[in-house]
């Protein structure tokens, strides 16, 4: 019933190979592999001063006598660092004069996720000034936050334009020698996205790496660093719903949020870099350390994901409750299909009084893939009054996959309440021919099913998010029955 | 509108019909009774397209297409509505969302444009008067906590929404109190159209009190053994089955 149409993705990638996109003409590449050097490389290219060169070097030396940790419920193969080339830019892409240039089962892929036409030829590498004035809706933002004092540039701008802040933050929240993959990104980092919102200043837009991107092509270690001062409001979204024609790559991001007293980060992640094909070959592994410090009273952090892409997914983007009365939220999606693999969830540090945190964790596995949940809950001698609530449900689709639940709690403050709700689920065949006998076809069905039982998670995306989100899910679960 | 030839179906390697005849003319109102584990409810996912069911011999054919060979979703979308015997619940999926998932996907398979959503809104609205639904049903997810009786009316309600050709109802009355009978069958009466064809399962004369029926059969066995007018209905609540088994077992 279903037509081999299923994995559209997968095809989709997979042809972009054999046209070669990736033979880019102007590279600028450091050498293979890691060294000193090649930080010192990194720095020099970015023109940076002395103190980060310095940064960046502690970090890697502290790398080197670190090892990779092998505690995750899965496997992959080891990665040889000395393979990668950990600098190349400006990553000029082929240019194409239109879209009909574009081959057409990737428009199709874009038109089932909804993305517009703009972002279409961006994402194609369609060259979108001529048609697309995007350099002036960029700039009438800029002049909006200009207005308010809001500081959003990229994270190698920052280090020029906001020294006194970005040396008072970073590694604030993630030190270097913090684990591995950390240890590596604060060496290595290409860019990534800074953000600073002032005492009382409530963002006037959804800050969002789409409106920096056209500009230049984000590596594979981003590093992002959000503050939000006294009683400020952020909200962030991070990441694009298109299928990207990366091969198996390591993919190791820092995320470091501040939120000081009664202010509010608000980060939204759709995550869909590309999974690899049916067996398992290539795909990104998403190694990610993302975290956030309730650093004052009544201050709060929501991290919501959708994560539907990589190979590996490996992150637990974690909320650290200092300040008396703040609250940590996660709330998150993970599907993973054909042979993916995502070992995700969160750590809620309760270090503050009558600190809160909740988690929803939404897990869907399709084909032989497994999906983890994994979290901390600590709540410190000094909490009292903490409440945490946690709730994992997990959706099996067929019955080759795997879901998992490692819920970790320590408690050291007796007065703490703690609540768990767990669940698993199987997508009925039906509920699929009751959407079938209503003229739902079984995918569509799949898709509605999934976006129900995700609801509570996508309800917290801001709207057009939230659109693209759904569908992304749909695409991604395709071919996952019959 | 419907003519079923021979139909022969199984379910793990045993026969379920065997044999069944029927057909049904536009606007007909076809009411089929019989025991427990007679196969009605076979039928009716048969004609829907459950894959579960193997069919094993005969031919439908529904508005000139061979029934047999379409999809499930592509029977809907031809005008086949199937009330289930037992609603099932999709946690989170509103109905509203739902219905609207199902009103354009058969529009698209006709080569319309999805219906706008101030359109459709207007269009549900006036359908949740029409069949005297309560609004709070339509916003929560679909069939999830609802009552027995307000899952069946919800299917009816759906009816009403999708404008079907055929409308099989299996047991739609069972579980109903006296009220929401009359407002199911009251319901079902305005969807009759004299275009329209319905094909009500039940047990209870008391639901062909209302929804009048032109024919009533009697499956048993897996083939339809008996065939009348409504009066057959009225023969059957006072002297049960037992007579007819005899009947059917006295020509073997
Ligand atoms: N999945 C199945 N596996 C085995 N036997 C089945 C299955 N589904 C149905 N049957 C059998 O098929 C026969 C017909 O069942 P069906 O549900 O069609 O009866 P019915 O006439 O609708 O009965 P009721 O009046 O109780 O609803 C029964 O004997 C039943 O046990
Ligand atoms: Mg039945």
């Amino acid at each position: 019933m279903s037509e081999p149409e299923e994995d559209i993705i997968d095809q989709v990638v997979s042809q972009e190979y054999k046209y070669g996109f990736t033979t880019d003409i102007e590279m600028e590449m450091a050498p293979m592999g890691l060294n000193e050097d090649t930080v010192r490389f990194i720095s020099a290219k970015k023109n940076e001063p002395e103190w980060m060169l310095e940064w960046r070097l502690k970090a890697y030396r502290s790398w080197l006598k670190m090892e990779e940790p092998d505690w995750q419920n899965f496997n992959y193969p080891k990665i040889n660092y000395q393979d990668i080339i950990f600098y190349a830019a400006p990553k000029q892409k082929i240019q194409l004069d239109s879209l009909d240039q574009v081959d057409p089962e990737l428009l199709k892929t874009f038109e089932k996720l909804g993305i517009s036409l703009q972002e279409q030829k961006r994402l194609t590498g369609v060259a979108v000034d001529a048609v697309f004035d995007s350099v002036s809706i960029a700039t009438t933002f800029k002049e909006q936050l200009k207005e308010k004092g809001v500081i959003f540039c990229a994270i190698s701008e920052a280090v020029h334009e906001h020294p006194e802040l970005v040396k008072k933050y970073l590694g604030s929240v993630v030190p270097t020698t913090d684990n591995y993959f950390a240890a590596l990104n604060s060496a290595v980092f290409s860019d990534g996205s800074f953000v600073y919102i002032p005492k009382g200043v409530r963002c006037p837009m959804e800050l969002s790496t789409y409106f920096r991107i056209n500009a230049e092509n984000t590596g594979q270690f981003e590093r992002t660093l959000i503050i939000a001062d006294d009683a400020s409001y952020v909200s962030y979204l991070e990441g694009c719903t298109a299928p990207m024609r990366d091969e198996n790559q390591l993919h190791a991001a820092v995320v470091e949020l501040v939120a000081h007293e009664k202010a509010e980060i608000k980060y939204s992640t759709v995550q869909n870099w590309y999974p690899g094909d049916k067996e398992g070959k290539g795909g990104i592994y998403n190694f990610v350390t993302k975290r956030g410090s309730c650093e004052g009273a009544e201050s709060k952090i929501s991290w919501t994901q959708v994560e539907t892409g990589s190979a590996i997914t490996w992150k637990y983007p974690s909320c650290i409750l200092k300040g008396d009365r703040s609250t940590g939220e996660f709330f998150s999606v993970a599907v993973t299909n054909n042979a993916q693999i995502a070992d995700t969830g969160t750590k809620m540090i309760h270090i503050g009084k009558n600190t809160k945190s909740r988690i929803v964790s939404k897990g869907i596995s399709a084909g032989k893939s497994h999906n983890s949940y994994r979290g901390l809950v600590k709540i410190n001698k000094k909490a009292e009054n903490s409440r945490n609530y946690t709730q994992c449900d997990s959706m099996l689709i067929g019955d080759k996959c795997g879901a998992h639940t490692f819920p970790y709690i320590e408690v050291n403050n007796n007065t703490a309440t703690l609540e768990h709700e767990a669940s698993t689920s199987k997508i009925g065949e039906d509920q699929i021919f009751y959407c079938n006998q209503r003229g739902i076809g079984t995918e569509e069905a799949i898709g509605l099913i999934v976006n129900g039982f995700c609801k509570e998670v996508l309800n917290q995306l801001p709207m057009e998010f939230a659109v693209e989100a759904q569908k992304l899910l749909a695409v991604s679960l395709e071919g996952s029955v019959g | 509108m419907l003519t079923i030839n021979d139909l022969k179906a199984s379910i793990e390697g045993k026969s379920i019909l065997n044999g069944i005849n029927l057909s049904i003319k536009p606007g007909e109102v076809h009411a089929i009774m019989g025991p427990n584990g007679a196969g009605k409810s076979t039928l009716s996912s048969v004609l829907a397209g459950r894959a579960d069911y193997e069919v094993t011999g005969g031919k439908v054919d529904f508005m000139g297409k061979d029934l047999l060979e379409l999809s499930p979703e592509d029977r809907a979308r031809e005008g086949l509505f199937l009330a289930f015997q037992y609603p099932v619940e999709i946690p989170g999926v509103s109905s509203t969302n739902f219905l609207k998932t199902a009103i354009n996907e058969k529009r698209k398979y006709h080569g319309l444009e999805p219906m706008e959503a101030t359109d459709f809104l207007k269009f549900m609205r006036s359908k949740m008067e029409e069949m005297e639904m309560d609004k709070s049903l339509t916003s929560r997810s679909l069939n999830e906590g609802f009552s027995g009786g307000e899952k069946k009316r919800n299917e009816v309600f759906q009816m009403a929404m999708l404008e079907p050709k055929l409308c099989i109802m299996d047991e739609t009355d069972s579980g109903l109190d006296i009220d929401a009978l009359r407002l199911v069958s009251a319901g079902v009466n305005k969807l009759r159209d004299g275009e329209r064809s319905f094909l009500v399962i039940t047990h209870y004369q008391r639901l062909l009190d209302y929804i009048v029926p032109d024919f009533v059969h009697v499956l048993y066995k897996g083939r339809i053994v008996k065939s009348g007018d409504a009066s057959l209905a009225k023969e059957l609540e006072v002297k049960g089955y037992d007579w007819i088994k005899q009947e059917v077992e006295a020509a073997v």
